[in-house]
């Protein structure tokens, strides 16, 4: 809630050039986003914007795969072009969900080291856990903040393989709070699910803490 | 009238529609990044928020409207509009999108059918206090102010 006189629109303070490197012919961090709300394309690319990434948006895993040039095709419109350094993928999205364009993503040998963060507005800890066990740096709650990205990508492009990987390593913050879900419901699409019969660890390595 | 009153106008309208719930923090998000380089950023999220949230009312009206219901579809649909709702701030929209899974998990065409009514009318008054902050807005720019602090 907003308080009283608050300010409407604060900048965000000083120069967030936290992708963007200062020095003549620096390379910029470039982020390819995919999701299929209009709406949330608009917002997410701001965000990155606003931190002075290059922001390649794309409405599909279908079309984030063309842009990769995963697709089979022999022109690939982006591989020429400035590479990604970070994946950020809604989850659910009709036709190829986050899951199967993670999936596809590691199991490419060009593109597999590419860190890749799922989005969802829905918590599913089953969910949460296929995700981060297939190689997903993280899982983003929506709707994505700014700190969340900033955080991300302060850690990534600071990443070596040992910053990421400390990362990983680190416990699940109390703060976080999960739901577990039932995987019974009919309506969910997590219905490729076989975690009812998952007896691993079931906690997730890690999650947006809140 | 002057500038002065218009930003009180702007502030206390704000403070409103947060108070009421019509609005949340991410609207707020939203806010803070706008700036001279994207000074329309807000109002062009909302545009687009609306051409969305119109397209899957009529969706859902269709849906509903058979013979036979295909729940999955419908609950496709709210959780798009959920989404969309809560990536703007649009708070009461998207609390009524959540009672509407719900009926739709438990396939209550009834439920539904409220809660679509439902969704309008939010939906209406969103939009229209939304359309209302940003009319303020320009009103402050037109008098030579600066909507922001």
């Amino acid at each position: 809630m907003a308080a009283a006189g608050a300010v409407l629109r604060q900048k965000l303070p000083g120069n967030m050039d936290i992708c963007g490197r200062s020095g003549k012919g620096s390379p910029e961090f470039h982020v390819l986003a995919v999701d299929d709300s209009l709406v949330d394309r608009k917002v997410i690319e701001k965000l990155l914007r606003s931190l002075s990434c290059k922001v390649t948006v794309v409405e599909s895993g279908s079309r984030a795969l063309q842009f990769l040039g995963l697709d089979g095709e022999d022109s690939s419109v982006g591989f020429d072009a400035l590479p990604v350094n970070l994946i950020m993928t809604d989850y659910s999205m009709p036709g190829m969900t986050g899951y199967e364009l993670l999936k596809k993503i590691k199991g490419s040998s060009a593109f597999r080291e590419i860190p890749v963060v799922i989005m969802s507005s829905e918590r599913i800890l089953a969910r949460i856990n296929r995700c981060l066990e297939e190689g997903a740096e993280e899982f983003l709650s929506k709707p994505v903040k700014l700190s969340d990205v900033e955080r991300l990508t302060r850690y990534l492009l600071r990443g070596e393989a040992d910053q990421v990987s400390e990362f990983r390593k680190r416990k699940l913050p109390k703060t976080c709070d999960l739901e577990f879900s039932f995987p019974s419901s009919p309506l969910s699409n997590d219905s490729d699910s076989s975690s009812s019969s998952r007896s691993s660890s079931p906690l997730p390595k890690r999650c947006k803490s809140v | 009238m002057d500038v002065v009153q218009l930003k009180r106008q702007l502030i206390a309208f704000t403070e409103l529609l947060f108070g009421e719930g019509f609005l949340d923090e991410q609207f707020n998000q939203l806010q803070q990044l706008q700036d001279e380089n994207n000074p329309n950023f807000v109002a062009e999220v909302a545009t687009l928020f609306f051409e969305d949230s119109e397209r899957i009312l009529n969706e859902l009206a269709n849906n509903l409207d058979k013979q036979s219901v295909d729940f999955k579809k419908v609950d496709a649909h709210v959780h798009q509009l959920k989404g969309s709702s809560s990536s703007i701030g649009a708070q009461r929209v998207q609390r009524v999108c959540i009672i509407f899974r719900n009926f739709c998990n438990e396939r209550n065409v009834e439920g539904c059918l409220k809660c679509l009514q439902q969704l309008k009318h939010e939906y209406a008054l969103v939009k229209s206090k939304l359309e209302a902050l940003f009319s303020l807005e320009q009103q402050i720019l037109a008098a030579g102010g600066s909507p922001s602090i």
